[in-house]
């Protein structure tokens, strides 16, 4: 470092008073607002020592909501990896009307408080919505059950993995694709050997950052899932009720685990930016210089 | 201005880019650096420009040490190999962006009269509310030398003004820039690694390898008297053919070329492609032609001696020759040096 | 302009998406307009202006506000030390940036909550200061601020690595101050990437339900955000009501949308080329 500021003149605000204040002031307001949180959780899940803690996480209510959890999980993000799959396909590999605003409304789920989404899907499949009576009739519970979290679920992470693969594949351009196609590949073959070796890497991270949101959801779910303990209770949901029941220790030991899913989260999420996915396939702001550069 | 190196030396890292060089610029003098990638053209400009620290030497603007004034005060312009344009703003802002910033308060109406005149100079009346986007990669560099004339600097410095453009446009501007260059008289140094560039262009060719001068002078200096042979091969096409001197005379293999400076033993000949002519009858080097490439105001022959040593030369169009004729390579000029 | 294509797919690519984008996106947000169309203008204005919930828009509105300008100025700090900076942990800080994101919600608010709390490890001394954070506007913000921070950061951080270096060497070279580098250079080409980070911020601190509640106190009036609001109305089984508050939420979205692809396309017109 001492090397660079020798041979280099300085960039703007290199001064070394700057940029050590700059530093320190940045990295204090990070720790008592990011790092400081994460501890918490520990030392309170651990307040009582081990056995509290495995004793709080192995109870049946607890374990029913980690159940509840990993299924919604495993049903939610393979459907919508499908989904990100095929919209990434559909809107970089072809051109049709439209397409602007379809990418548009895949990704309004984003930008849409999760309490809107659980209460829209209350008045679809609630008993005062479009088909809830229809359903009750057919004896289907969609609400206060299962479905209605998945479907929830589904909602708030729909474009999770389309938007990291559009980029991506919009960068990619076409050219393999159709060199496979005119080699006499099927559909099928030329996506599975030519389009998907290039995109695994953006597909396993949106895979991760769905799934992360998946299993933390709480506004959407909370919602629909009518909160019934060991019934409908998912593990955010959980600590919610034990919070509530001022069980607090309960409460951090659930959100531990939900924690060690997020610590995981990023542990991945780093490992899958080393593969070049993530932040980095994205086409950024600064984009007229990159251009200017290749030129 | 004048400017004076003395002795500058600079190393990144392990890499040692500038190694101990020497050069003085008169005032209003073109020169140009040439060499290779890493020759360390761009560091001694960059480090006149105040942009690189100097591990060791001094950089004199007329008397003064310059060695340590920050970039922002040594009032140069530097035109950037890319351009460096700021993309949010107008051509207009952009060259206001020097007089903006300037500790000179100027008033508004100054500054836009010296846009106006800039963009006049520089041939791009109408175009100042245009962002950088929207304008010609030839026009960016144009837009880019007013930006840097605009704060009146003692010097202007342009790395690889020209890399980025196509043939045609490089040649208009490099006319272009010579204009400029003699109605302003402003001191100029700029680095480019197109020796055909440099000797189009530059009053003085300054030629590096590794960090060091190998040859300084005029075009005409360092094309008729290259002092090496890295110098000889930069400059141009050459042909290369082995020789053994004796007593002052280098002996080719069935030429002979006088060397009166070189040591008795082993030589090497280079010889350009208009040095060398053609005949079927005798007198020169024996070789066989392998094939003719017909050019517009030329035909190259690519022939190979008895040695099996590769040629390259140019004959006048109206020469009778095909692949396979045996004849005769006589040589006009040549540069001799002692084998490396 | 339309290119003809060779590539199979389009049907199948195309039939999933819309399939799903019309059952699991658009359908629910249709039937909750539907259904707060369906109550008549003026039940509907009568709802949604209602003082309770006048409040809670200015509780929301307030606090996401603050949040935001607080992620505004230490989110650029932050992508500026990232990546202007090499200092010890650095590459930690880059990872860790993205735990407000991979934290769920109920996990942040209970930490927060535990933390701010009067007695907790921040709460207490910032309670001797009298300060209080927990149950109180600034408990919404510090939450607010929690969840959003990594929008900043992660929207202007590549567009300051991609800044190029000549830029700067450029105003040095023309005598710029580095103050007037920043101001005049920098940051208005961070602009759009700041704009974007900042729309992102704003937008997800006034939808934030899960870290807030936990913190806020909820006390209607006070402390009860709008999203609350809507969850207290559906458990009263107040179901028009929830919808037309739910309906200003989404509402309040897309006008957040559209005035961000404005102010963004006008921020950027200078990269258009003719």
């Amino acid at each position: 470092m001492s090397r660079q500021t020798h041979t280099k003149s300085p960039r703007v605000g290199d001064g070394a008073l700057f940029r050590r204040t700059l530093i320190a002031l940045t990295l204090i307001a990070g720790t008592v607002l990011v790092v400081a949180p994460l501890a918490i959780i520990a030392v309170q899940a651990f307040s009582r020592g081990f056995e509290y803690f495995a004793a709080t996480i192995t109870d049946s209510d607890t374990r029913h909501a980690i159940f509840l959890t990993v299924v919604t999980a495993l049903i939610a993000v393979p459907i919508n990896t499908i989904f990100g799959v095929a919209a990434a396909w559909a809107v970089t590999k072809f051109d049709f009307w439209g397409k602007r605003f379809l990418i548009v409304v895949i990704e309004i789920p984003f930008s849409i408080s999760p309490i809107v989404a659980g209460v829209a899907y209350l008045f679809v499949y609630g008993l005062q919505g479009i088909f809830g009576p229809m359903f009750q009739d057919a004896g289907i519970r969609v609400l206060f059950a299962l479905p209605g979290i998945v479907l929830a679920s589904m909602f708030v992470t729909a474009p999770f993995v389309a938007r990291e693969l559009i980029p991506l594949m919009q960068a990619q351009g076409r050219d393999l694709e159709e060199a496979a196609t005119s080699l006499g590949a099927s559909g099928f073959r030329t996506f599975w050997s030519v389009t998907l070796p290039n995109i695994k890497w953006a597909l396993l991270y949106g895979v991760v950052l769905c799934n992360a949101r998946v299993m933390g959801e709480f506004g959407a779910v909370s919602v629909v899932s009518g909160n019934i303990r060991g019934q409908t209770n998912t593990l955010p949901l959980h600590i919610e009720l034990l919070y509530h029941d001022y069980n607090t220790v309960g409460a951090f030991a659930a959100a531990f685990i939900l924690a060690g899913l997020a610590v995981v989260t990023i542990i991945a999420k780093v490992f899958l930016e080393r593969q070049g996915a993530g932040r980095r396939a994205r086409p950024t702001l600064a984009a007229p210089f990159v251009a200017e550069k290749t030129q | 201005m004048k400017i004076r190196l003395n002795d500058i030396a600079k190393t990144f890292d392990d890499f040692r880019a500038v190694r101990g060089v020497s050069l003085d610029i008169e005032s209003g003098e073109l020169v140009a650096l040439l060499g290779p990638s890493g020759s360390g053209k761009t560091t001694i400009l960059r480090m006149v420009a105040g942009l690189e620290y100097v591990d060791e030497g001094q950089i004199f603007f007329g008397d003064e040490d310059a060695t340590s004034i920050p970039v922002r005060e040594r009032g140069v312009g530097f035109v950037f190999q890319h351009y460096a344009l700021f993309p949010h703003m107008t051509v207009g802002e952009n060259i206001a962006f020097g007089m903006k910033v300037s500790k000179t308060k100027r008033t508004k109406a100054e500054i836009t009269a010296r846009v106006a005149e800039l963009l006049r100079l520089v041939q791009l009346e109408g175009l100042a509310d245009r962002f950088p986007s929207q304008i010609s990669g030839g026009q960016r560099q144009r837009v880019a030398l007013a930006r840097a004339l605009a704060v009146d600097p003692k010097v202007l410095l342009l790395d690889e003004p020209f890399g980025a453009l196509d043939a045609n446009v490089r040649r208009d501007l490099r006319r272009w820039l010579r204009e400029i260059h003699s109605e302003l008289g402003i001191t100029t140094l700029f680095v480019t690694h197109d020796q055909e560039e440099a000797l189009d262009l530059a009053d003085r060719v300054v030629i590096l390898d590794q960090g060091q001068i190998v040859q300084q002078g005029t075009p005409q200096e360092v094309t008729r008297n290259p002092d090496s042979a890295f110098v000889v091969r930069f400059l141009g096409d050459t042909n290369k053919l082995s020789a053994t001197v004796m007593g002052g005379t280098a002996d080719l293999g069935g030429a002979s070329l006088a060397a009166p400076a070189l040591p008795d033993g082993k030589a090497d000949a280079y010889l350009r492609p208009g040095d060398l002519s053609w005949s079927a009858t005798g007198g020169g080097i024996p070789a066989i032609v392998e094939r003719v490439i017909d050019r517009p105001g030329n035909r190259r022959i690519i022939a190979a001696t008895e040695r099996g040593e590769p040629l390259e030369f140019d004959v006048p169009p109206e020469i009778v020759v095909k692949a396979g004729d045996r004849g005769f390579v006589q040589i006009e000029r040549a540069q001799l040096f002692a084998a490396e | 302009m339309r290119r003809r294509n060779v590539l199979p797919g389009l049907k199948l690519s195309l039939g999933i998406t819309l399939f799903y984008v019309a059952l699991i996106v658009a359908l629910p947000l249709g039937a909750l307009i539907f259904k707060a169309a369906s109550l008549g203008p003026e039940a509907y204005w009568n709802i949604v202006s209602s003082e309770r919930a006048v409040a809670s828009y200015r509780v929301t509105v307030t606090a996401a506000a603050i949040a935001t300008a607080f992620n505004l100025v230490f989110g650029v700090a932050l992508a500026w030390i990232l990546v202007r900076y090499k200092f010890p942990g650095r590459r930690l800080v880059d990872a860790i940036v993205d735990l407000p994101f991979a934290l769920p919600t109920a996990v942040a608010g209970i930490a927060l909550t535990a933390l701010f709390a009067p007695n907790g490890w921040l709460g207490a001394p910032l309670m001797d200061a009298g300060i209080r954070v927990a149950y109180t506007p600034l408990g919404i913000m510090i939450a607010m601020a929690f969840t959003s921070v990594p929008f900043i950061v992660r929207t202007v951080q590549p567009v300051l690595e991609d800044l190029d270096p000549a830029l700067e060497e450029a105003a040095q070279s023309l005598g710029a101050s580095d103050l007037s580098i920043f101001m005049r250079v920098i940051l208005p080409i961070l602009g759009p990437s700041i704009l974007a980070g900042v729309s992102l911020c704003f937008a997800r601190s006034l939808g934030e339900f899960g870290a807030v509640i936990f913190i806020a106190g909820n006390q209607p009036f006070q402390t009860e955000i709008t999203a609350l609001l809507t969850y207290i109305r559906l458990e009263e089984y107040d179901y028009a009501a929830a919808a037309a508050i739910a309906s200003v939420i989404l509402i309040a979205a897309f006008v957040m949308l559209i005035v961000t692809n404005l102010l963004q396309a006008r921020g950027l017109r200078y990269t258009a080329r003719s």
